[in-house]
């Protein structure tokens, strides 16, 4: 698992309180892991803080699962 | 009680002699005070009455790019962003049949959408923070409506639902939205009421007095206490009893 997916999950992991092994490629953050709406904007600003990125508020709403944050992140890192 | 120490708030209006005391109470319990106005001389007035641990922070609420700059300059100034006090607003009275799309706008525009703007670009910060205090200042004309001020009473009633909305949204993040609504308080624009006015509207309120500036600011520091943090979503009417709501 790439170092971004790393870092990723370690923050879904802590904000949501989600055990590790149900973080996986297509978990989506409110269908699978419990998060309500403010907390996928409390998600983005923490990934934009983790990797130094800006996520655009249309940018943010594409980023559904666990998958789409890792990709979104490395491709804009 | 009502401590304030190593909190930061940013003080809209604090030209006027509302946001002044709210500015001087938050102050005298030990907050870090932003001063902000469209008006700088008396806001610079204001910063060396108050000495240490106050910021001047001019602002046209009227310019979008500048009231959404607003918080992130308050948060560079102070350090943070803990408490935001949205006290400017303007009027532009005008009998309702002849009011302009101008005067309608100008009004909403600064009251409500300005309001909206500063508390959108400073909860991020206090959501980070798992703290914080949005006080909103409303009017007793947004509950009870008013002649002449169809445009004022709009906004000023706009404000109480999104504050409540506002306090849904974010109580679990240990972030207090809250409303207080002045009725008639003695201030510089007051003074200029002849005696006849004046006793005509002192008849009107079970008080038989206007309220002082003081009297708002104790509210709004109350509601900025750690102490009122089970308070939220609330109109805190301060009107000597005008209207009983």
């Amino acid at each position: 698992m790439s170092d971004v997916a790393d870092r990723v999950k370690k923050i879904v992991v802590e904000h949501l309180g989600v055990e590790e092994g149900k973080v996986v490629e297509n978990a989506s953050f409110i269908d699978d892991l419990g998060a309500d709406s403010l907390d996928t904007v409390e998600l983005v600003m923490a990934f934009e803080e983790e990797f130094g990125i800006e996520i655009p508020d249309d940018a943010a709403e594409t980023i559904q699962t666990f998958g789409d944050a890792v990709k979104f992140i490395s491709d804009a890192a | 009680m009502f401590d304030l120490t190593g909190k930061c708030a940013l003080v809209t209006g604090a030209s006027g002699g509302i946001g002044g005391a709210i500015a001087k109470a938050l102050h005298g319990a030990g907050a870090t005070v932003g001063l902000s106005g469209t008006r700088v001389e008396p806001l610079q007035t204001l910063a060396g009455e108050l000495g240490e641990r106050a910021h001047v922070l001019p602002c046209n609420l009227s310019d979008p790019a500048a009231v959404d700059a607003l918080p992130k300059q308050a948060t560079e100034a102070m350090g943070a962003l803990d408490i935001l006090v949205n006290n400017a607003g303007i009027t532009r009275d005008q009998v309702f049949m002849r009011m302009s799309d101008e005067d309608w706008q100008n009004v909403l525009d600064v009251n409500l959408t300005a309001t909206m703007r500063l508390c959108r670009g400073a909860i991020r910060g206090m959501m980070k923070a798992r703290w914080g205090r949005i006080v909103n200042i409303s009017s007793i004309v947004g509950a009870t409506g008013n002649p002449g001020q169809a445009n004022y009473a709009a906004s000023k009633a706009g404000m109480v639902g999104m504050t409540k909305s506002i306090a849904y949204e974010v109580a679990s993040r240990g972030i207090t939205a809250n409303a207080v609504a002045p009725g008639f308080i003695a201030t510089a624009m007051t003074d200029k009421l002849n005696d006849d006015q004046k006793a005509k509207i002192n008849a009107q309120i079970p008080a038989a007095r206007m309220g002082t500036p003081e009297e708002i600011a104790a509210a709004v520091l109350y509601l900025a206490s750690p102490e009122a943090g089970y308070v939220t979503g609330a109109t805190l009417h301060v009107n000597g009893g005008m209207a009983m709501l």
